[in-house]
């Protein structure tokens, strides 16, 4: 593209730009003290605006004019050879970052003088928690989407029947955090085996649909209900977790974890211990994804995935096949809500609203739809980002659908998009090509 | 957690919609009550109709659902708002001479954001995957909302009633039942708009490529039809609309805020869905069961299930789905083996 | 209709299709037709495009539910099942296995997943369920060794053995054909469905295809003894008259002519839908 043409071009994306934010950017609507609304005018904002996307549009035709590329790419990215390479490595040494993290957090004395500092506080340990948190999710969600190969925009409801059960078990019954985690699971797959029975004959794109009404539904119910869940109001007080019994309390009596352990009480203990939660719930979901792809169940969802009138034909039945995977997303989803409750000590509908349903869909699909190793580093990119952001109040949403729909102009498959096949005769996995890989009926 | 929506913020629905009768008292088994609600009935479903056509008339085309209509929706709900308070403070406006320029400007700067959506977030991604559109739609729907609320701020956003009064229609010996010029002219502006759509999509070459495309996109392209072209007017088409429902919305409650697009475009998918995603007679009849369905329960529904409307409306989302996938008016889909 | 009738004296039958319609809206697509198929024996369905074959077949194998009219399959071991009233998975439990007119395999998994996927239903009771493998039970490493042997003894059968780990999308499309057929034999089929094999071969692929499908019907291509029964739509008439014991011809929807390969070729109800149908009928019927 010549100069001249460019420059038309990125005149008229400026043009477009002008009056797309005259309205809604130069004219602000405010309240005046009379309670009446009046315009303000800003048209400054819309000069930098309208300048941003005249230059933006005339680096984009320079950038493109220089490696005439298209624009989606699937084919592998420059970092996947290298990650994959890197793979063995790559993945212990991440698990080993998270592991031996929290210990940083404490000062070592390893006698004859040498004292390894705190390195990290209690606001790296919560970080922490909440990245392992939604590496979770984004595990459990992927089961659903990325190996089955079915849309559901509603994974919030399992996790907020999770922190649901959890909560009403543990303050109605006082049941322990430990007999409560299970049957959060339980009854999560329960909701997702109810939820999913009618809606799984559905097209890929109407059942995304009707997941984000029932997930709307649930949050509607709980909101509404005041009787049962507290309403808008949600619930307090939930149990924090013991540590198998004993409390975590600074009093440092016998019967608590510092006491049991004759060990200085500290705060950081109880964060330390949510931590390790976590890890350990969240590696549970690995471990299970895993070994289940390897088995004729995971095949099943893969096949299911890849050709769903195939399956049928091999004898597989494809009801029971998605509900499966719907019960097991949903599963795991009510662990992690049962213990973001416990975690939070307090939960309300506001913390489970459609937006994060989108962002642990956007982590999974960030991450390269079926990549366990793409899903947890897109989760630590997504929600230390999120954390970046932070300063920035409503902006950073702002950012968050900007960026979902830039990796998807970009890469719409994630950072990983090859699958790694689950079983050889040769004994060399050769990654195959997301290229050949579908994505389900969505 | 990070990212909070006040979903349940603006919702002064409830105390607007009383305020709304210009008829009729507490009594909530009245004939006259009846009639109101039918009204009012009439006049929400022809909104969600009009969004409705939006969705259906892209996925008959492309067979993606545009995630990001209801934000459309809510965009021309405040373009209108910035338009009238420009038209009735700025200059001094006033009547149905204002009403019609506010829905122009509103129309005009709607479709132009319709046209860049679609330019922006889908068209790099035609031919890819299935999921990659409809991602790349939940995305740009966040990402509209909440640059209206960067820009507009959060707060709900009231107007002065533009209209009042309204005609005498019925007498039940001591109780009146009027239509308020604010139905009236949400009944006629849909039906205005409804009808232009109908021409433009029935007489004209633009309806004529729009009717072959949504038959087999492929097809069309070979034929030597701009189907480019064809699905970015289609979008504009399905946003000027939007726009003129935003308006009608905004004449309706009385009230926005920049969340209303969500709950609105589930509504509208509903609709679509209901009257059979393709079909543009559905679009409208589905919304008119919508907003018929949806002022019946507010009105009758025991007072404290009142607040589950917006379940009844998933609700039929789902069991037409699951009982009736073709919808009403819809075309059945013949599985290829 | 409810009680099956026992098979005509004399002869082994596996399939009998019974007054089969099937409409489609106001399309009769077919019209009453009936056959049956021997067991261990390749019977084809042949007749001009559009005379209703693929929709018989679909019928047969689950993805249509017809009109009226019975589909009765008599296992080896003497079991009969209504095919019609059976859900789309169960007729492959019951012993139907099909290929697809344009494959369908699973383009993102390797052949050899491709072949494990199909022994999902005996897999599966072995790992308990899915969800007792999880745990550690014990049943499935064997169950998938033995599964993986039969997978590797059916690549070794149709050439595919050094493209095992190859993803089948990636696959020439001969060998795609061929990996089909691979996969629908590892559900253990009594009765092969095979929708246009050939298509799309080349002379010397149609050479082997013909000998693959005799092999298999005799119960010598892979590791086992027990030979299968075939049913195919073929439009290749070289390999119909090759390999085919039974000729059954539909045209617009109803049964023409129903013999020997000889019989039919040289029946002129069979020979005028042929020609009736232009320059197509005059290449197949050549050929």
């Amino acid at each position: 593209m010549n100069p001249a043409t460019a420059l038309k071009d990125a005149a008229v994306t400026g043009l477009v730009a002008l009056a797309l934010f005259t309205p809604l950017v130069g004219l602000r609507t405010d309240v005046s003290p009379t309670g009446g609304l009046y315009l303000r005018q800003r048209w400054s904002d819309v000069a930098i605006l309208v300048g941003l996307a005249f230059a933006g549009r005339l680096a984009l035709l320079a950038w493109r004019g220089r490696r005439s590329l298209p624009t989606a790419s699937t084919a592998p990215g420059w970092w996947e050879a290298p990650l994959r390479r890197l793979g063995a490595v790559f993945a212990p040494l991440l698990l080993a970052f998270a592991v031996l993290m929290p210990l940083s957090a404490f000062s070592w004395n390893l006698g004859g003088g040498f004292v390894i500092p705190a390195l990290t506080g209690r606001y790296e340990l919560d970080l922490g928690i909440l990245v392992l948190t939604y590496v979770m999710l984004g595990w459990g969600l992927n089961i659903v989407v990325g190996l089955a190969g079915l849309l559901d925009l509603g994974y919030v409801a399992f996790y907020a029947v999770g922190a649901y059960s959890y909560a009403l078990l543990a303050t109605t019954f006082g049941w322990s955090f430990w007999a409560c985690l299970p049957l959060a699971g339980i009854l999560a797959a329960f909701w997702g085996i109810l939820l999913g029975f009618p809606v799984l004959r559905l097209r890929g794109d109407y059942l995304a649909i009707v997941t984000l009404a029932f997930g709307e539904i649930i949050r509607i119910v709980l909101v509404n209900w005041v009787s049962f869940t507290g309403g808008p109001n949600g619930i307090s007080g939930i149990p924090r977790p013991t540590f198998f019994g004993l409390p975590f309390s600074m009093s440092g009596e016998p019967g608590t974890f510092a006491g049991f352990f004759g060990i200085e009480p500290d705060p950081s203990h109880r964060i330390v211990f949510l931590y390790y939660l976590i890890l350990g719930l969240a590696l549970l979901t690995n471990w299970v994804t895993v070994r289940l792809r390897r088995q004729p169940l995971g095949r099943a969802w893969e096949a299911l995935r890849e050709d769903e009138i195939a399956c049928r034909a091999l004898g597989i039945n494809i009801t029971t096949t998605k509900l499966t995977a719907f019960a097991i997303g949903a599963m795991f989803g009510g662990f992690a809500g049962a213990f973001f409750a416990t975690r939070q000590a307090f939960i309300s509908p506001e913390s489970f609203t459609f937006i994060e349903s989108a962002i642990v869909l956007a982590i999974v699909v960030l991450g390269g739809m079926g990549s366990q190793i793409g899903v947890a580093v897109a989760a630590l990119v997504m929600i230390g980002g999120f954390e970046l952001f932070r300063d920035l109040q409503e902006w950073r949403m702002l950012v968050f659908g900007a960026a979902m729909v830039a990796i998807m102009v970009l890469r719409p498959r994630g950072l990983v998009a090859s699958r790694t096949p689950t079983v050889t005769l040769s004994g060399r996995k050769r990654a195959i090509s997301g290229e050949l890989v579908g994505q389900g009926h969505g | 957690m990070p990212c909070r929506i006040p979903f349940a913020r603006g919702r002064g629905w409830l105390s607007v919609l009383a305020g709304c009768f210009t008829a009729g008292g507490n009594a909530r088994v009245s004939a006259s009550y009846a009639l109101q609600q039918l009204i009012n009935g009439i006049s929400l479903g022809m909104i969600y109709g009009l969004i409705a056509v939006g969705y259906t008339m892209v996925y008959g085309i492309i067979g993606m659902i545009n995630f990001a209509h209801g934000d459309i929706f809510m965009i021309g709900a405040f373009v209108s708002l910035i338009a009238l308070l420009l038209l009735g403070a700025g200059m001094g406006l006033e009547g149905p001479a204002a009403l019609l320029l506010v829905l122009a400007i509103s129309m005009a700067i709607t479709a132009l954001y319709g046209w860049t959506v679609e330019r922006v977030a889908y068209r790099p991604l035609r031919g890819s995957f299935r999921l990659a559109p409809l991602i790349s739609a939940i995305g740009m729907s966040i990402l509209l909302q909440n640059y209206v609320q960067v820009s507009q701020g959060a707060r709900v956003k009231p107007i002065e009633p533009v209209l009042s009064g309204g005609i005498e229609i019925a007498r039940f010996g001591e109780e009146i039942v009027s239509i308020s010029w604010i139905r009236i002219t949400i009944v006629l502006t849909t039906l205005c708009a409804l009808a232009g759509l109908t021409w433009l999509v029935t007489r004209t070459p633009l309806g004529r490529s729009m009717r072959a495309c949504a038959q087999d996109l492929k097809m069309a392209a070979l034929l030597g039809i701009d189907t480019d072209r064809t699905i970015s007017l289609t979008f504009v088409i399905g946003a000027a609309l939007a726009a003129v429902a935003g308006s009608m919305y905004l004449l309706f409650y009385g009230v926005i805020d920049f969340f209303i697009g969500f709950v609105a475009g589930v509504k509208a998918f509903t609709a679509a869905v209901l009257g059979g995603i393709g079909s543009l007679p559905g679009a409208v009849l589905g919304g008119l069961l919508i907003g018929l369905i949806e002022t019946a329960w507010q009105a009758y529904a025991p007072q404290h299930l009142t607040p589950y409307k917006d379940v009844a409306a998933f609700s039929i989302l789902a069991l037409t789905l699951i009982f009736l996938p073709t919808g009403l008016l819809g075309r059945a889909e013949v599985e290829k083996v | 209709m409810a009680t099956p009738l026992p098979p005509p004296r004399g002869r082994n039958l596996i399939l009998e299709v019974r007054d089969l319609t099937m409409r489609f809206g106001g399309l009769l697509a077919v019209n009453q037709v009936s056959f049956t198929a021997d067991r261990g024996r390749i019977t084809a369905l042949i007749g001009p495009n559009g005379a209703g074959k693929t929709t018989v077949f679909n019928c047969i194998t689950g993805f249509y539910r017809p009109t009226s009219g019975t589909i009765l399959l008599r296992r080896d071991d003497g079991e009969v099942t209504e095919l019609q009233r059976q859900p789309g998975h169960r007729i492959a439990r019951a012993g139907v296995a099909r290929t697809f007119q344009n494959t369908r395999l699973f383009p993102g998994m390797t052949a050899l997943e491709n072949l494990l996927v199909a022994q999902h239903v005996p897999l599966m009771a072995a790992t308990g369920f899915g969800l007792g493998a999880v745990l550690g039970l014990s049943r499935y490493p064997r169950a998938e060794r033995i599964a993986i042997e039969k997978a590797r003894a059916w690549l070794e059968a149709t050439r595919l053995l050094d493209r095992a780990d190859d993803p089948a999308g990636a696959l020439p499309y001969g060998a795609q054909r061929r990996l089909e057929i691979a996969r629908a034999m590892c559900t253990e089929p009594a009765l092969l469905c095979l929708d246009e094999p050939a298509a799309g071969l080349n002379p010397r692929e149609s050479e082997e295809l013909s000998a693959l499908l005799l092999a298999i019907r005799d119960g010598h291509a892979a590791e086992r003894g027990r030979g299968c029964s075939i049913l195919l739509i073929e439009h290749d008439m070289g390999v119909v008259m090759r390999i085919s014991d039974r000729v059954v011809v539909l045209d617009h929807g109803r049964k023409i002519a129903d013999g020997s390969p000889e019989e039919v070729r040289a029946d002129p109800r069979v020979i005028a839908a042929y020609l009736g149908e232009g320059d197509e009928g005059e290449e197949n019927g050549g050929a």
